[in-house]
């Protein structure tokens, strides 16, 4: 630690997040290759080869890749049709989608040298507000005006219920905005812990406990990353379930 | 010492707004306890609330994140 105290570490745990442009250059334009479009095409590739080249035989007997793709499918499945019920199913395909480029990213980022395209808010924002949008104009369309019913919560006594009608309008809106930071905000901070602890070991005294350290919160960012997917997904159908009926 | 008194207290602020996310980890703390304390008296009935049991940790999490978002718009945005 001492020789910490006097100089800064040899990298900064957040160089790891800095968007570069592929192919050299300074300037990032909106159509400039990144690696952040590198990772999230290999997320999509990832994607692809679980889910249809994986899935090509069809055995009746799953090979080991097709039975991993069955078992995210029935996965995700099931918790569409617990949490929005079945007339929700129409649109499992918006939550899987959701649930595998989300869970594809996070895995890929935890690659050594890769680049964490979940772990910046511009991305996950992108999501949370396109889901947040979706949602509002899918319980307009439903509903009608009845969508309002869910601000209006009806097994209140009536003095309490403009009162709840303003929490719950401000609630609904600050949605987007804790459904993409949660994403992001755990997948940053676990990947600066872990660059943290890997700056540690360069010191000789500490380096057993700090490589120790590193393997332990590598395993535990493995369970954050899947679980924090799960969690994307899972407030994506509660969200879907107050659109599709609204009343309390 | 360089700087100044604002600077000064916007940091000072975005530490103290740092507390709020271990405020929310008591929160986390107390749903899942409270899980394990029921799910252990019916276990039969647990493993269909654990999405109940993801959606609470998450609400008791999102208020834990506005402290967090406080702190990260007073380090970079004010």
């Amino acid at each position: 630690m001492a020789e910490e105290a006097g100089g800064a570490l040899e990298f900064d745990p957040m160089d790891q997040f800095i968007i570069k442009p592929l192919f050299g250059g300074e300037t990032i334009s909106w159509y400039t290759p990144t690696n952040a479009t590198l990772w999230m095409a290999l997320a999509v590739l990832a994607a692809v080869l679980l889910l249809v080249v994986g899935t090509r035989g069809r055995a009746i007997i799953p090979t080991r890749t097709q039975s991993v793709a069955e078992l995210a499918y029935g996965f995700v499945y099931k918790m569409v049709e617990d949490v929005t019920g079945k007339d929700g199913l129409k649109y499992f395909p918006l939550i899987m989608t959701l649930f595998v480029f989300i869970v594809f990213s996070n895995l890929l980022g935890l690659l050594p040298m890769s680049f964490t395209t979940t772990s910046h808010i511009a991305v996950t924002a992108v999501l949370g507000f396109g889901v947040f949008i979706f949602v509002t104009v899918l319980g307009f369309v439903k509903n009608g005006t009845g969508f309002l019913s869910l601000f209006w919560v009806s097994s209140a006594p009536l003095a309490l219920r403009p009162i709840l009608a303003v929490i719950e309008l401000v609630s609904y809106f600050v949605r987007p905005v804790s459904h993409s930071i949660r994403l992001a905000g755990n997948l940053m901070a676990g990947h600066a812990v872990l660059k943290v602890f890997a700056g540690f070991a360069q010191v000789a005294l500490v380096a057993p406990i700090a490589i120790l350290g590193v393997v332990a919160i590598y395993a535990l960012e493995v369970l954050v990353a899947i679980i924090q997917a799960y969690v994307f997904t899972i407030l994506t159908c509660v969200y879907l379930k107050d659109a599709l009926h609204p009343h309390h | 010492m360089e700087g100044d008194i604002a600077q000064l207290g916007q940091f000072i602020g975005a530490g103290i707004a740092g507390l709020g996310a271990g405020v929310a980890a008591l929160g986390v703390g107390n749903v899942a306890g409270n899980f394990l304390a029921g799910a252990l008296r019916n276990p039969s009935a647990a493993a269909s609330q654990t999405a109940t049991l993801f959606i609470g940790i998450a609400f008791a999490e999102a208020l834990g994140i506005f402290a967090f978002l406080v702190a990260l718009l007073l380090m970079f945005a004010v």
